[in-house]
């Protein structure tokens, strides 16, 4: 029967459930260790995950990962039996990690279209030897926990009288499955997913077939029991569940009152308790319908999970209608015509535009928490290995920022937690000898800031040094004399130039020297920048700004010549005509502009792109201004076109391979079907720094 | 996006047509006639405001847009470092894909397409020095009219190390 669910929709939601619940418990054993030892929700929490693993992953036909949640599952389930007295939760809280890194290894492997053929043996062999030293240690070797407790309120019945009225057949039926066939709670659940489609109106014993841990054990004690009514004939029913997996014997018994089913089941379970009242009030609660639905992974249905190829579709579609509705609005057809009607429905269409988009937006943007989330699991690692004791603080881990940024900045930032863990914060005895607490602390933070967000991580260690740093750089021949003359700001900036890496010798987790300049390039690809500021013996701290989204700006478009530019509006401090008696030249031929006692380097576009045509005299154009990240710059354009919501293209990828056009951050449609080239305001303003 | 629309000016060759095989797509450049495989044409289109892109070489004219998409005009005369001509009427882009790459080639005009079958394909004869030589795969004899059959991958091939003092035009 399991065939029948082997789809793409059902593997995806598979995969997402099951990385989601890895992170979950991932997250959980991280707090747990540092608590020193396994709290009782802990336990049960990885037990619940470990089983809905198993259940699911055995649904899925793969075998080597519902094998290992297996194991898993028994060994916490000794644990939450036994409360053993003595845990070693280092050893333990390893195994798990273990367990979790295999297992998203063969999810990966599974979303890759790969076969998830890891072969988890070993891992196993190591849970079950690690179970075995746990009783022994705790005496408990002769313990025969097996997992048989009794339901707990868990079926329905349904004391409200008046739906025994004008019911047209009930039945109970009770199936029993094939002995040891396995898994009998996702047979029953196969079982009631069937009957949804002849008939809704059911109720099983026990209810919740997927969720509760119990399930399978009663299953295979009291079988799976069914009241059913339906107008179908008894003989269609047989046959129906004729047609099911693994079952090796069916029971059929027609009711007329519901008061029978009650009694067979108090009988049945007669070591519970049944308070009708109670039950009364969860079948209200609780619709049976329910079920199938936590199993789907909404939980509640005020959710879905969408691919992002969909979102990013309707991304690329809001795009064009933003660039659309511009070519309606400001149609040249219209020029000169007095449109009010026109105007005023054009203009209610730009608000809904400009809605729809915020809307879209919104939808992309996820919070990044689960990505900070995964630092914790990073910085343990580096601190077992190394023997550091290092906290891991995060702050404003609900900030949100588009997912392909999100996508994009996870590397980024593993590596300079890395670093930070690794080079960083120093070994306890060091940090204690400078009067430094034991423990060393790395805070991640993010905040927004505007258009964009700050990414903070900031640690406490050791912080860069200057000397060490320009040593190197001299040494690899990145810096010349000059060096002497740098700011630190400037020095610092050198640890992500490709090449370079202070770090003498090459450790497992960082300082091969490739880290950062990827680390720059990959904030660089999304339109961010990176600070580092750092005090030699306190610490450093490095900021990531990323923009809020990569797709859609707001732009002012500006002309040099014939062709079109967009500078993104956030950038623009001022625009102005100059007078050209306030412009003038250094000895360099530098041309600068003095503004409220200010002085500002003037930046030619037609000159610095080459542009044919366009103003040369100063106080034909317009200077405006650009705050970049480290300097202000007054750009000179011919004139200034209006404002305008562009969509953020990509330069082609031929032009891409051929040269990185420094100052550009792509392309534009513009409403009139041009094309608009969009500037990057820090790549033009930094370009001098850089080429220094 | 860009298939979405259907407003489009010239003629356009619908992919996958029957026998794609030895077909050649031939243009004309001064006196000359070159083919360009059809498969990895995807249309012709009329010249159209192009959007120039700072440092670039020179033959890439810069960027147009395509129904939306956006692709990058090389200029085939100045590939070939012959030099620049005014666009007139006869002008055309010729939108070639190759290797998920999209590109717009400019011509003097279009002008038919021909079966040439591989054996009438002769090799270069290796002794032409000019810039134009390394485009050329071969050459063939179609009637009375001599072709140059264009190597389209290394038409587009990256050529950053490519000597930039080849002042063709302007």
């Amino acid at each position: 029967m399991a065939e029948q669910y082997i789809n793409d929709p059902m593997q995806e939601v598979f995969i997402f459930e099951t990385s989601q619940q890895l992170e979950q418990m991932e997250q959980s054993v991280i707090k747990t260790e540092a608590l020193g030892s396994y709290p009782g929700e802990t336990v049960n929490e990885i037990f619940r995950i470990m089983h809905t693993i198993k259940s699911s992953a055995a649904m899925m036909l793969i075998n080597n990962m519902s094998v290992l949640a297996h194991t898993t599952e028994d060994m916490f389930y000794f644990i939450r039996e036994e409360k053993p007295q003595y845990i070693d939760v280092s050893t333990l809280s390893d195994l798990v990690f273990e367990g979790i890194d295999f297992m998203k290894q063969e999810l990966e492997k599974i979303k890759n279209g790969i076969e998830a053929d890891g072969n988890p043996e070993i891992l196993i062999g190591k849970i079950k030897e690690h179970l075995g030293l746990l009783k022994e240690k705790n005496n408990l070797t002769d313990s025969q926990v097996v997992n048989n407790e009794p339901v707990k309120e868990k079926y329905y019945i349904s004391s409200n009288k008046a739906a025994k009225i004008s019911v047209p057949k009930t039945y109970q039926v009770m199936l029993q499955f094939v002995e040891n066939c396995g898994m009998e709670n996702i047979r029953a659940f196969t079982v009631v997913h069937n009957l949804k489609e002849m008939t809704e109106n059911f109720k099983s014993i026990p209810e919740d077939v997927i969720n509760d841990p119990d399930c399978v054990e009663i299953i295979k004690r009291d079988g799976f029991i069914l009241e059913i009514k339906t107008p179908e004939s008894r003989d269609k029913l047989e046959d129906f569940f004729h047609t099911m997996a693994f079952i090796e014997d069916i029971q059929i018994t027609e009711l007329n009152e519901f008061q029978d089913i009650r009694e067979e089941i108090s009988n049945l379970v007669s070591d519970e308790a049944i308070i009708v009242p109670q039950l009364s009030k969860m079948v209200v609660e609780q619709p049976p319908t329910k079920e199938p639905q936590n199993f789907n992974g909404c939980h509640g249905q005020s959710m879905i999970s969408v691919s992002v190829e969909k979102l990013d579709k309707l991304m690329n579609l809001v795009g064009e209608m933003v660039i659309s509705e511009a070519m309606v609005t400001q149609n040249p057809d219209l020029k000169g015509l007095v449109l009010d009607n026109f105007n005023k429905s054009a203009r209610q269409l730009r608000k809904i535009t400009n809605e729809l988009q915020d809307m879209v937006m919104s939808i992309r943007m996820v919070p990044l928490g689960s990505t900070f989330f995964k630092m914790n699991r990073i910085v343990r690692d580096i601190s077992k290995k190394l023997g550091k004791d290092i906290t891991l603080k995060i702050l404003g881990e609900e900030t949100e920022v588009d997912k392909n940024i999100i996508e994009q900045i996870g590397d980024p930032l593993m590596h300079i937690v890395r670093n930070s863990a690794d080079h960083g914060i120093e070994l306890a005895e060091t940090r204690i000898s400078q009067g430094k607490p034991r423990a060393g602390t790395i805070t991640l933070e993010a905040k927004n800031a505007g258009g964009e967000v700050l990414i903070i991580i900031r640690d406490d260690g050791k912080g860069l040094s200057r000397e060490g740093i320009l040593k190197k750089a001299f040494e690899n021949g990145l810096v010349g004399e000059e060096a002497a003359m740098m700011t630190d700001t400037e020095v610092f900036n050198l640890i992500f130039l490709p090449g370079f890496s202070t770090k003498e010798a090459v450790t497992e987790f960082s300082g091969r020297g490739v880290g950062m300049d990827v680390v720059a390039k990959n904030i660089e690809a999304v339109g961010g920048n990176i600070l580092v500021e750092s005090v030699e013996g306190r610490g450093t701290t490095i900021t990531l700004k990323i923009p809020l989204t990569l797709a859609i700006i707001e732009g002012m478009n500006i002309r040099v010549g014939e062709t079109c530019y967009t500078l993104p509006i956030m950038a623009i401090k001022e625009s102005f005509i100059p007078k050209s008696q306030e412009v003038f030249r250094d000895t360099d031929e530098n041309e600068m502009i003095m503004i409220r006692g200010q002085c500002y380097p003037i930046l030619r576009l037609k000159d610095h792109y080459k542009v044919k045509n366009g103003v040369t005299q100063i106080d034909e154009g317009i200077l405006i201004m650009l705050e970049g990240e480290s300097k202000t710059t007054c750009l000179f354009a011919d004139e200034l076109l209006g404002e305008q919501q562009v969509v953020v293209k990509t330069l082609p990828k031929y032009i891409q391979r051929m040269k990185k056009i420094e100052g550009l951050a792509g392309c534009t449609l513009l409403g009139d079907g041009n094309i608009s080239l969009i500037l990057d305001v820090n790549g033009l303003v930094d370009q001098k720094r850089l080429n220094n | 996006m860009a298939e979405e629309y259907d407003e489009f000016d010239d003629l356009e060759m619908s992919e996958g047509d029957e026998t794609e095989e030895g077909k050649y797509l031939t243009f004309t450049l001064d006196a000359e006639a070159y083919g360009l495989e059809i498969t990895y044409v995807t249309e012709i289109i009329g010249i159209q405001k192009i959007t120039e892109v700072p440092e670039l070489p020179e033959y890439v004219k810069g960027i147009m847009s395509l129904r939306g998409q956006i692709i990058p005009v090389v200029d085939i005369r100045l590939r070939f470092g012959k030099p620049a001509r005014n666009y007139d009427e006869r002008t055309c882009v010729i939108v070639v894909e190759i290797a998920d790459i999209t590109v717009g080639l400019i011509v003097d005009g279009v002008a038919e397409v021909v079966a040439i079958p591989a054996e009438e394909i002769v090799p270069h004869p290796d002794l032409d020095e000019s810039d134009s030589r390394q485009f050329v795969r071969g050459i063939s004899k179609v009637g009375t009219s001599v072709k140059l059959i264009l190597d389209c991958n290394k038409l587009l091939a990256d050529d950053k190390e490519e000597n930039p003092n080849r002042e063709a035009g302007y």
